[in-house]
């Protein structure tokens, strides 16, 4: 590895750095039991979710930040976090892209989804989360006519009460972990997704989230539910602007699959890494992602390419409850610059003949610190439980680290559990094969890296994996050696 | 809270009162090694004993031992010669501990060529006290680590071996740790040092000769240099009752081997800790481990190899067979610094799970600082192959005795590599002894 180019590519700017000013709603930065109570009324919600929520504060209170992961970063403040900030626009939402502000539709240009195209190229219905109010929902008729709901988790409180009410904290409990307790008491939109009985969705379902406001805590909150013999497949991708102060991302999201549903969620995360050279700002990615096996032959798959964000903290978990149920695991995760992931999974095996597959990616280069973090639990009543687990690194350069700590418990002998992981770099000798056939250096290792993700990328949907191939290609543009 | 306090206070103190009980006593030693257990014992009152909130500890609970108590026994328990007849090795050299006390009676001669030093600790420190001196306590980490923190301060006697350069111990010393004495506690310190271009090879051996429940609390320290050879055996094989509680910490210079087989069968509660730092370009470290589990038992087996030089190769492959509602943990971590280039790592872990209430801890761990190198880790839990079993029932092998077959296959791997011929065919033996049917599986052999 050379250092003059590991400089160069140490020297790469965030590419989608900016701010969009628009006017913005806000409470005053800081939290207690006001805030929470003020977001509730703000947001007009029932009694039932007010109370969950002081419920979750007042948890939230007792419990102290966790410190196991692998990750360094200074304490946060919460008290200097904005934990509530919507366009002011809240009142009279807008019905189609013409009544979106027309300065928010340019930050949508910038990124390169502008809505419009994407409705009608892709076939994608997107709802937009700009920093914490849902402001643009499209395909909503076509969904609805075969009785799918997906709309902001607000306008689902306000529709579905019902069917929010049964599932919220059904997977993620209000008293999970610190940060998904956090996200309980203050959490301001996010999507729901509620698929009925044997309908399989007939598009991808997407949501764009983009973190504006400067210093605001973004807490989505996230509900899929799929019932008996539904099929859908979630797309989450996200970028945001430049800034020097950090910023936390605390997101809690939910899948429920009931029998022979289906769910797939894909993500793909770019937020800003923080400074390359010194590893100021970046946002702080501690998210809680958990999915839930309910009914027999049920499957959840999490597949997530994760590329930006200063620390991420992130386990894609399966409970897989019912019988014969499925879970699977692919991620990709980057680090260079200061980056640092602690990312991985959690596969819990309860009912008979349950299968998880779990493969894992890590490239670090620079300073970028890359850990896999996974468990695999096979409880005593899983006869016949299967597991397969692959975590491999690559190291570019020799100021990083990849790390693996896999757990694996095992409690019935009839489960059958493998776990493999490698460490490696790129091998001088497949780049001098490459060299040697016209290939540039730095192709060779755009190539390679392609090539070791390629077990993930296949699984993403098709715009997804575009992206995501463009995405590491980009990222990894003058690290080569 | 204040009573949680007030009980794990009172549960270092026998261990306190001990120390200052052992000074009393005024042991033949260097201010330099009294000054060792002082900061020792200060340390292990800072630690007091881990807690299962305490990661490396998190699958493996001591209370039952912080709550026994145990004090170190005031003589060694009358042992007959007969019946050390089982647990002797032929061809070996022996050295004869009982209840942590050396017993000369017990021991036969060490065949040693000259220049080599060989003994028990308590008579190293008075002839070779700088040698002792330089080495006790240097690489074992006992500020961070509970039971080496009290082995260091309460320790008796052991067994201390000096290689000088050149030499090589052609005859494999067994050092016999016997636990005769209900209630008390025992902790050996073994020290073995060997100089540039030397070779030994060492059996420890841990056996019970009660039936009740009583400490051992084993440290070993190695060092090796520039291209020393150590072969290492240790075979756990306490009362059923019995706590189990080791260390061994080994550095290792440019171009040395170690070779280290650990068999555990017996204990109630057993935890190894198994640390190697490779300090040289060119180390070779390899660990191998066989645990058989059955009835409460539980084993764990703590590994941590530190690659701190380029070059380093170091294997470890630990198999685990768990019967009835035994507990298993396998924790092994590779650490690879950061210039430590051209690191070959492996690291593998093999566990069968024979009944319904086997419970596998099994968490492999890399942490890798280097860009290039080769690390890699493997588990595996699972049962018998019913395919395999399938096979040999068609060949008109009954089907228990299938699976001991397969179970013998199975953990025979391990003791296969065992270069001390009596003692494999100890351990060989004993498996045959310990399987259903197996009468049949030895046949077949």
């Amino acid at each position: 590895m050379s250092t003059a180019m590991l400089e160069e590519y140490a020297e790469r700017e965030y590419e989608f750095g900016f701010v969009t000013d628009i006017d913005q709603e806000m409470i005053p930065p800081g939290l207690d039991e006001s805030v929470v109570r003020l977001i509730s009324a703000k947001k007009e919600e029932p009694e039932w979710l007010l109370e969950w929520r002081l419920k979750a504060f007042s948890h939230w209170l007792k419990m102290e930040e966790p410190q196991w992961a692998n990750v360094k970063y200074d304490p946060i403040d919460y008290q200097k976090i904005i934990y509530y900030a919507a366009p002011k626009s809240d009142k009279d939402r807008p019905k189609s892209l013409e009544e979106v502000d027309p300065e928010l539709l340019r930050t949508y240009e910038k990124l390169g989804i502008p809505l419009k195209e994407q409705e009608m190229l892709a076939g994608v219905a997107v709802d937009a989360v700009f920093d914490s109010v849902s402001v643009a929902t499209t395909f909503k008729g076509k969904l609805a006519e075969l009785g799918i709901v997906f709309c902001s988790f607000s306008e689902a409180v306000k529709n579905h009460p019902e069917l929010v009410k049964k599932y919220l904290g059904s997977v993620v409990p209000y008293s999970d972990n610190f940060f998904a307790t956090l996200n309980s008491a203050v959490f301001s939109d996010g999507s729901f997704v509620y698929i009925p009985k044997g309908v399989r969705c007939p598009m991808e379902l997407s949501t764009y989230f983009r973190i504006n406001a400067m210093n605001t805590g973004q807490f989505e909150r996230t509900l899929i539910v799929a019932d008996e013999g539904a099929t859908v497949s979630y797309l989450e991708g996200c970028t945001a602007p430049m800034r020097d102060e950090n910023q936390l991302h605390a997101a809690v999201v939910e899948l429920v699959a009931m029998d022979d549903a289906s769910i797939k969620y894909s993500t793909v995360q770019n937020w800003y890494p923080g400074d390359l050279e010194t590893g100021k700002g970046g946002i702080f990615n501690f998210v809680t992602k958990r999915g839930k096996c309910e009914g027999k032959r049920s499957k959840i798959s999490w597949t997530q390419v994760e590329t930006g964000s200063a620390v991420t903290w992130k386990y894609p978990s399966c409970i897989l409850k019912g019988d014969d149920s499925v879970g699977e695991f692919y991620s990709v995760a980057l680090t260079k610059g200061w980056q640092q992931a602690d990312t991985g999974t959690k596969m819990v095996h309860i009912g008979k003949n349950t299968t998880s597959t779990i493969i894992s990616k890590g490239i670090s280069a620079g300073q970028g610190q890359n850990t896999y973090r996974g468990q695999v639990k096979i409880l005593k009543g899983a006869h016949g439980a299967r597991n397969f687990s692959q975590c491999d690194s690559m190291l570019i350069g020799d100021r990083c680290g990849a790390h693996t700590f896999p757990y694996i418990d095992v409690n019935n002998p009839s489960a059958r559990m493998e776990h493999e992981a490698t460490t490696s770099k790129i091998g001088e000798d497949q780049i001098f094969y490459c060299n040697q056939r016209g290939i540039a250096t730095e192709d060779a290792v755009s190539m390679i890296v392609n090539g070791f993700c390629r077990e993930v990328f296949r699984e993403l949907p098709m715009e997804f994996a575009v992206e995501a191939q463009k995405l590491l290609e980009v990222n990894l543009e003058g690290s080569v050696g | 809270m204040q009573a949680v306090v007030e009980r794990s206070s009172a549960e270092k103190n026998v261990y306190v009162e001990g120390f200052k009980a052992l000074e009393a006593e005024g042991l033949a030693e260097s201010e330099a090694l009294r000054s060792l257990r002082r900061r020792a014992i200060e340390g292990f009152e800072a630690l007091g004993f881990p807690t299962p909130k305490m990661e490396r500890w998190r699958n493996t609970n001591v209370s039952r031992i912080a709550k026994a108590q145990f004090r170190a026994a005031e003589r060694p328990g009358e042992v007959r010669r007969e019946s050390l007849a089982p647990h002797v090795y032929d061809g070996t050299g022996r050295m004869v501990f009982v209840d942590g006390f050396f017993v000369p009676e017990l021991s036969t001669p060490l065949k040693l060529p000259a220049g080599v030093l060989a003994t028990n600790l308590v008579e190293a420190k008075k002839l070779h006290g700088g040698l002792v001196e330089s080495h006790l306590g240097h690489h074992v980490d006992f500020e961070d680590q509970a039971f080496a923190a009290l082995n260091t301060a309460l320790h008796r006697d052991g067994f201390f071996l000096y290689v000088p350069k050149n030499a090589v111990v052609e005859e494999p010393i067994h050092l016999l740790f016997l636990g005769t004495t209900p209630e008390t506690a025992a902790y050996p310190r073994n020290l073995l040092v060997l100089e540039d271009n030397s070779q030994a090879t060492i059996i420890e051996s841990y056996v019970g000769l009660t039936e009740e429940a009583y400490l051992t609390c084993p440290v070993t320290e190695v060092s090796l240099g520039v291209n020393a050879v150590l072969d290492h055996y240790k075979v756990q094989r306490e009362s059923l009752a019995a706590f189990h509680i080791a260390v061994q910490q080994s550095w290792q210079d440019r171009d040395s081997a170690l070779r280290s087989h650990s068999i555990s069968i017996g204990g109630a509660l057993v935890r190894n800790d198994l640390n190697g730092y490779l300090d040289g370009e060119g180390v070779s470290c390899t660990l191998n481990g066989l645990y058989l589990v059955d009835g409460k038992q539980h084993v764990d087996n703590h590994m941590r190899m530190d690659h701190a030089k380029p070059n380093g190769y170091s294997h470890e492959l630990y198999k685990g067979v768990l019967n009835g509602s035994g507990r298993a943990v396998f924790n092994g971590l590779i650490h690879v610094h950061e210039d430590a280039q051209k690191t070959d790592a492996v690291q593998s872990n093999r566990n069968l799970l024979l009944s319904k209430n086997a419970l596998a801890h099994s968490n492999p761990q890399l942490e890798i600082f280097a860009d290039d190198v080769r690390c890699t880790h493997g588990s595996t839990i699972g049962q018998l192959d019913d395919d395999a079993i399938f096979y040999l029932r068609s060949r008109g092998i009954g089907e228990e005795a299938a699976r001991s077959l397969l179970t013998y296959a199975f953990a025979s791997d391990i003791v296969e590599r065992i270069k001390v011929e009596s003692l494999r065919q100890d351990l060989e033996e004993y498996l045959f002894t310990r399987l259903p049917r197996g009468e049949v599986v030895r046949q077949a052999v």
